[in-house]
């Protein structure tokens, strides 16, 4: 499980530096704030990202990808965790193809993916029903009819739900709510007859809907995986986008970290520089250490889904949790080491902090994820 | 095959042809083989297998054949630490010669003094202790005021060590002198190697809260060493202590992974003191809460050094990176502690070998001696010093 980027890997990483702090700084966030933006980000960004490539880096050559793996998604999302930078990138990459991709048919991937590759069909994972990140908590009903199913329920804290093309529905086809058995994934186009998308404006001002399903027709063709047995490709989906999520919230640590350690070497009080208070110095020391680590995991984690390792999910709960904690310290300590001014939206601090804490709830929160890694090593 | 596989293979073929049987299973605490003088043996295995490690060449694995180590490259080494965890082999004999002044001769000392002390090292015939800590020089450790007074070719010394690990035992040590007590407190200390059994040095043991007595009080009246044992230069021995400071900083750091294992993992200690529901979860949910914080620490601390290791090799490593390792490998390993015999109930805080099984003894023993983890070679507070000021660039007060 190699923890180091190869020289392919760097090189997209840097290029992925390059364009974001030049054409994706924070500004661009507070300005799509400012106007209003429904969608959260900007086209003209989108389409740059797309020309450059990285709609395909994880998507396998056979399908007009470039197969570069997940150690390449992550250095991009890191990139852009630096600078708050959005796109549908994660929920189309990451979520969207790796769940075609690992559960989806011939006949799917062939016709999906090379669309996504090219940047001309955008995804969203409409998956919630609460407030808690709860994954075999699937109560959307599908019944089948014919060679249709029929789907009646909601789905809330859908990431990018107003903007994709295509919604990844997680849908129950049998048994009851947090059973594994009987969820089914379906593929199925947002502006199908029958959903309405409700925009709900969250803390850091990106994209999301609850979304309600009305007696909305879609054919069982578009069933990624076997009906019924779709927990599996779920999982491994979610997993994806808990250790990319991860590797996007090291990056707004690593922001957050310098920008604090930039102010405690210039702000005086009593004659000196703050930085050289001991009470300050062994907190910013601790932050560093923290940073590390967690990056360490986030490596690790990413490097488990381009082994395939069976380890996924133990990575993924560790990656996670280990990002949630550490991006909520850093963001903590960055508005209270800069005193007042932190707290001033002039200040940026506060679009890390409040990013943070929806990245915390979304894909599992801290408990979630130890609950689970507990219970993935058996005690 | 690549060369790293074929090595891989004929490293584990020959520690399974030659490590004892007994050399193949936990060592106690009692069980350390420091070699020295006058070396202790547990049994005739631990000799056996350290005089065929010593022909080997594999007690000191990375050194140069000439300095009595076999050549390794870094992935050659890290292949046989690992062949040796894989067949559970011991450590067939370990101390400060090996982790701190070895290296730190490597990098100071002249080819004589290499050429000198590292075979004896290497060849288990002499052991080293550590002369840096003083009762009135703990973290700040350069006021040290142990004085050396020129006497042309030679210094006279005189003052006290504290803390010096096996005092008692070994056979020679390596020490910090002041040689001036002008101008900045760093800039007159030098790095002195004697013989223990040079006239003017006595010891006095020290009993520790665990019962133990293997820390020493050392006093030296009046003694004589000649200045070819100095390592680095006169004055300077600032630099060489550091040195040798960040490789007792990395053992500190790895200590969890190559200490003696207890009898159980931690989710085995759980699984046997803990009270379970139907389904195997532990019942008490902060407990519970406690163990899967503790594995997730120590699964990220090493995956941190794994990543340091292969950065290292890539030649991208980040050296401000390395600074964290012995703060969070150290508070880890007290963390552990902590909870295993916090697992254990009252069995945790057992003291007696009949009532309480030896594991207990031993969990509540390993318990109170990590606490001084996080003190020696230099404490937690003083890395945090260190981290903020060398790798974060944060300004001196």
């Amino acid at each position: 499980m190699p923890l180091v980027l190869n020289e392919e890997q760097r090189m997209l990483r840097d290029t992925a530096r390059d364009f974001i702090q030049k054409d994706v700084p924070v500004e661009l966030m507070r300005q799509l704030r400012d106007d209003g933006s429904s969608t959260g980000y900007a086209a003209s960004v989108w389409k740059k990202m797309v020309e450059m490539g990285w709609t395909a880096v994880a998507i396998p050559e056979a399908y007009d990808g470039l197969g570069f793996g997940y150690m390449g998604v992550g250095a991009i999302l890191e990139e852009a965790g630096k600078t708050l930078a959005n796109s549908p990138f994660f929920s189309t990459v990451v979520l969207g193809a790796s769940a075609i991709n690992s559960g989806g048919s011939q006949q799917q991937k062939e016709s999906l993916l090379p669309l996504i590759a090219a940047g001309e069909l955008t995804i969203a994972l409409a998956h919630e029903e609460s407030n808690h990140h709860d994954p075999a908590n699937i109560q959307l009903a599908a019944k089948v009819d014919g060679d249709q199913l029929i789907l009646n329920g909601k789905k809330v804290f859908v990431a990018e739900g107003g903007n994709a093309d295509k919604l990844l529905v997680s849908v129950r086809t049998s048994g009851v709510a947090d059973e594994q058995n009987g969820i089914s994934l379906v593929l199925i186009d947002r502006s199908t007859s029958g959903i309405t998308v409700t925009p709900t404006t969250m803390i850091d001002s990106r994209n999301y809907a609850n979304i309600e399903f009305n007696n909305v027709s879609v054919k069982q063709s578009e069933i990624i995986g076997v009906v019924d047995s779709g927990f599996a490709i779920l999982d491994k989906t979610l997993d994806y986008g808990r250790i990319c999520l991860a590797a996007e919230m090291l990056g707004g640590s690593q922001s957050m970290l310098d920008k604090t350690l930039g102010y405690l070497k210039e702000r005086e009080q009593f004659g000196q520089k703050i930085g050289s208070f001991q009470a300050l110095q062994h907190r910013a020391a601790i932050m560093f250490a923290e940073l590390e680590l967690t990056r360490s995991a986030v490596v690790a984690a990413l490097s488990a889904i381009d082994e395939d390792s069976d380890d996924l999910a133990i990575m993924a709960s560790l990656a996670k949790t280990r990002a949630n904690e550490t991006y909520r310290l850093i963001t903590d300590e960055a508005v209270q080491m800069h005193g007042g001014i932190g707290l001033t939206d002039e200040m940026d601090i506060g679009f890390y902090l409040k990013r943070c804490r929806v990245c915390i709830h979304s894909l599992g929160d801290s408990g979630f994820h130890k609950d689970r890694y507990a219970s993935l090593n058996n005690f | 095959m690549s060369n790293l596989d074929t090595f891989r293979k004929q490293t584990g073929d020959w520690l399974e042809a030659n490590c004892p049987a007994r050399m193949r299973t936990p060592s106690k605490r009692s069980e350390g083989v420091y070699g020295g003088r006058n070396a202790v043996f547990p049994n005739e295995d631990a000799k056996i297998w350290m005089e065929r490690m010593v022909e080997k060449r594999w007690t000191a694995p990375e050194w140069a054949p000439e300095y009595g180590g076999a050549g390794l490259s870094p992935e050659e080494a890290k292949i046989l630490v690992q062949e040796m965890d894989r067949l559970q082999c011991r450590k067939p004999i370990t101390g400060h010669g090996f982790w701190m002044l070895g290296p730190a001769l490597l990098e100071y000392g002249t080819e004589a003094q290499k050429l000198e002390h590292l075979p004896k090292i290497a060849r288990g015939e002499i052991r080293w202790c550590q002369g840096y800590s003083e009762p009135g020089s703990g973290s700040d450790l350069a006021s040290l005021r142990c004085k050396a007074e020129d006497k042309g070719d030679h210094f006279i010394v005189n003052g006290q060590k504290s803390w010096t690990s096996d005092g008692d035992k070994a056979d020679w040590i390596f020490c910090l002198v002041r040689t001036n007590s002008d101008g900045k407190k760093q800039e007159g200390i030098t790095f002195v190697l004697f013989d223990m059994e040079s006239p003017g040095v006595s010891t006095r043991a020290v009993p520790l809260i665990t019962g133990d007595a293997h820390f020493c009080d050392t006093f030296l009246d009046n003694v004589k060493v000649p200045k070819e044992n100095i390592v680095g230069e006169i004055h300077k021995g600032w630099s060489v202590a550091k040195a040798l400071l960040v490789h007792e900083r990395k053992m500190m750091s790895e200590l969890e992974r190559n200490m003696p294992k207890g009898k159980y993992s931690v989710v085995e200690y759980a699984q046997h003191y803990l009270a379970l529901d139907e389904n195997g979860k532990v019942k008490d949910s902060s407990m519970r809460n406690r163990i899967t914080e503790f594995l997730m620490e120590n699964k990220t601390v090493g995956l941190a050094q794994k990543r340091a290791f292969e950065e290292g090799m890539a030649g991208v490593l980040d050296m401000r990176v390395t600074s964290i390792f012995k703060y969070v490998g150290t508070e880890n390993k007290k963390v552990k502690d902590e909870l295993i015999i916090d697992m254990m109930g009252v069995a945790g805080a057992g003291w007696d070998n009949e009532q309480f099984s030896d594991d207990e003894y031993y969990r509540a023993y390993e318990w109170m001696s990590g606490k001084a983890l996080t003190i020696a070679g230099g404490s937690s507070e003083v890395q945090l010093n260190l981290v903020s000021k060398r790798s974060l660039g944060l300004p001196e007060q």
